[in-house]
């Protein structure tokens, strides 16, 4: 060591400091290189926007992507009409308030004109694919944001996050793209497009953790609240016009939440006195039942639902 | 879910700022893998009712004794009718020190492919053996691939050790075995950990079975490995993707790649080699005055030089090479061959060129690490290229820098991805001189 302090040594400059980038900056920052990625890259994107926590999430990653500018895309909700008044209020006025765009593209409208019938069981879940398959044709858009998380459900675990759709808006898991680092591959014939998935490495737990650090703005109905409910096949529906409750179910009122914000037949309510976002996130973190399982009845329908909505088009 | 939470206790547990790690699991088929990673889940209270009560529904249709947790990872109808894996699956699993992202890679089919891509993006690989074979020929490949993907932390989870009688020396043997095999590659960071997947010994809980060991379980070492690389040590990278631009506004949106930038750093932007200097980094939340990889982050320049998507900002001295020509290291990743002459598109970090492939200097042998002549590379296969651009790119050695020293191989006419590519001779850098 004395040679070193005999000889003269050049100031070595001084490092910056270290510092451990935490889970949520992690995936937030991966979460807006992807946002700018696709809008970089392609001529027509749309954000998915259902209202549900999820899709507040990206909408917040897009203006955080493209600040001081606004945000560079649309938003499009895929409207079921069986929607929560709630959420179609907090939907418009955010709309508003941010100055965006909006299209709306309507189950009821194809029901409507007959081109879409009504399902037995009366969900209109599995009705969605066809206008949002549509609207995007119509609208020409080649890049389409969506909330899908791969920790929901086994199809969506082995989804890519920029995922390539043929011109029928099919998913073919055996055709998915490798994909690698932090590299996308959107390129696409005219016609097709891809799906992108800015959250897929997020888990329902840090979605919440981030709404709470980021103060994101949900709908009320994610929180406790006294409502009149019936039961079918063991979850609790809200009553209203697109069909319960029917003979024999009989309406309750319960102290309830939602955990997943999507068509009113069925989505589920959960027994809940969790009134905050802390309270969620401490709820969430000792619970025993997934999301989907606990509140979605159209992934009850069948073991591989989910991956056939997927494959024939669906979010 | 029942409202009876008692909300003060759960917030108490939950640490809001723990730390990510991204692994990947590889391993030979019938080594037990499903089972260890459904093990690792299910032990770390990671599976909740319904999904095991689906599980313990499906095992007894199987016929098995208590539940199968290899179907906790079950994959898509369209591979249970096919008997096959499809691809790479992602699983999350948070324990109260860590947060978790498992690229789950299958053995079989199509292995070099998937586990390239499982391993791009991991710190971490656990490759799994039979205590009764040892390291296979499969091992060696994984690792060699662990290696020339960069992956510092390697685990070995010697699996089965309940049908060697927990016996010591069979450990030992397969422990030194790879030890000699990971030394080879230039991986210094192993751990080889004696497990039982189906009956739980160390993955998640210590064994009493193995006394013999005073290593740490799986789970152990998962939560206490060092997480990514000190950016204040690299130098820094800044990929342009995109210029936001508002009323008297104009600034470059990316996401450092490595390193550290501040406010009134001097800056090269590459490949132009133009000099200027940070006068604001930018959030939505305001401005910073440090920022740190992997940082999402608006940069404003003192210049109005014309800088775009597709610029590299780094440090005076610190600069990348600007290339037309390179050599790189390949992994084939479509059906379709790679020769001499092809005419494919580039996409290093977020710029696209024109390339044409000059020539395939060889193929390697992942198994023995031999390189022969080769004139194409197949789907699966891994060999030397190079490259020449159509214009500039500043790139890194894949061994100095994981996302400037990588790029994928397009093909221009129907978009397919057809190889991974790595810039220079990454398992010839990391290797022992």
């Amino acid at each position: 060591m004395s040679a070193i302090v005999e000889e003269p040594v050049e100031a070595t400059p001084k490092l910056p400091p270290s510092r451990k980038v935490p889970h949520l900056e992690a995936l937030e920052s991966e979460g807006i290189h992807i946002m700018r990625e696709v809008a970089a890259e392609f001529e027509r994107p749309v954000l998915l926007f259902s209202g549900g926590k999820d899709s507040a999430v990206m909408l917040h990653l897009a203006r955080k992507a493209f600040a001081p500018a606004p945000v560079p895309f649309p938003l499009m909700h895929v409207d079921t009409g069986h929607n929560f008044p709630e959420v179609i209020a907090y939907r418009d006025a955010l709309v508003e308030r941010l100055g965006l765009r909006l299209v709306v593209a309507s189950v009821q409208s194809y029901i409507d004109s007959g081109k879409l019938r009504e399902r037995a069981d009366g969900t209109r879940n599995p009705l969605q694919t066809v206008p949002l398959l549509d609207a995007i044709t119509v609208n020409k858009f080649d890049a389409v944001f969506g909330g899908g998380r791969r920790d929901e459900e086994k199809a969506r675990a082995k989804e890519r996050i920029v995922s390539l759709r043929d011109e029928f808006g099919q998913w073919d898991p055996r055709r998915q793209r490798p994909e690698l680092w932090n590299l996308y591959n959107g390129r696409h014939k005219p016609g097709e497009h891809v799906r992108v998935f800015p959250l897929s490495n997020w888990t329902e737990l840090d979605v919440w953790e981030y709404v709470e650090r980021e103060g994101v703005e949900l709908p009320a109905i994610y929180f406790s609240h006294p409502r009149e409910v019936f039961k079918r096949n063991g979850m609790w529906l809200t009553p209203g016009e697109w069909g319960g409750p029917k003979g024999g179910e009989v309406v309750e009122r319960k102290v309830v939440r939602y955990r997943t914000v999507g068509d009113m037949s069925c989505t589920g309510a959960v027994e809940s006195i969790a009134s905050s976002i802390g309270d969620v996130i401490a709820e969430i973190a000792v619970t025993t039942i997934t999301e989907r399982g606990a509140t979605r009845a159209d992934d009850k329908l069948s073991e591989a639902a989910m991956e056939d909505r997927k494959r024939e088009g669906y979010f | 879910m029942t409202s009876a939470v008692d909300f003060e206790s759960a917030a108490a547990r939950l640490d809001r700022d723990v730390e990510l790690l991204r692994f990947a699991t590889a391993g030979s088929v019938d080594d037990g893998k499903s089972t260890l990673v459904g093990r690792l889940l299910h032990d770390s209270k990671s599976v909740l009712a319904d999904t095991l009560e689906a599980v313990e529904r499906a095992s007894r249709d199987r016929g098995a004794e208590g539940v199968e947790l290899a179907l906790l990872t079950d994959g898509l109808r369209a591979e249970r009718e096919q008997g096959i894996t499809i691809d790479v699956a992602y699983r999350y699993f948070t324990t109260p020190r860590r947060k978790f992202i498992l690229a789950d890679t299958p053995g079989h089919v199509q292995y070099t492919r998937n586990m390239v891509t499982g391993a791009s993006t991991a710190e971490l690989v656990v490759l799994l053996v039979d205590a009764r074979k040892g390291v296979v020929e499969q091992t060696r490949r994984h690792l060699a691939v662990a290696a020339l993907l960069g992956v510092r932390h390697l685990v070995l989870a010697v699996n089965k050790m309940d049908l060697v009688d927990f016996s010591e020396s069979a450990y030992r043997a397969i422990a030194d075995d790879f030890a000699a095999a990971a030394e080879a590659l230039g991986i210094s960071d192993h751990v080889v950990i004696p497990v039982s997947a189906s009956l739980g010994d160390n993955v998640v809980d210590a064994s009493s079975n193995t006394p013999w060991y005073d290593g740490p379980t799986l789970l152990d070492h998962l939560e206490t490995v060092p997480v990514g690389v000190d950016a204040v040590t690299q130098a820094a990278r800044f990929p342009v993707q995109y210029v936001v631009r508002a009323a008297d506004y104009r600034g470059y949106a990316g996401q450092l790649a490595s390193g550290v930038i501040e406010r009134d750093d001097e800056v090269v932007i590459m490949p132009a080699g133009l000099r200027t200097r940070i006068v604001a980094i930018d959030t939505f939340d305001g401005e910073v005055d440090i920022a740190h990889a992997p940082q999402s982050v608006t940069l404003r320049l003192a210049d109005e030089f014309d800088v775009g998507r597709g610029d590299l900002i780094v440090h005076p001295r610190q600069e990348p090479r600007v290339a037309r020509e390179f050599d790189a290291t390949v992994c084939q990743l479509s059906e379709r061959c790679l020769r001499a002459g092809d005419r494919v598109l580039i996409k290093h970090t977020t710029r696209v060129v024109k390339g044409v492939v000059d020539s395939i200097t060889h193929r390697l042998d992942i198994e023995t690490l031999d390189r022969a002549a080769a004139d194409a590379l197949a789907l699966n296969e891994i060999g030397g290229v190079s490259l020449r651009v159509a214009a500039p790119l500043a790139v890194d050695d894949y061994a100095t820098d994981r996302l400037t020293g990588s790029f994928l191989v397009i093909d221009e006419h129907d978009g397919q991805t057809l190889a991974a590519g790595l810039v220079g001779d990454p398992l010839a850098a990391g290797r022992p001189q």
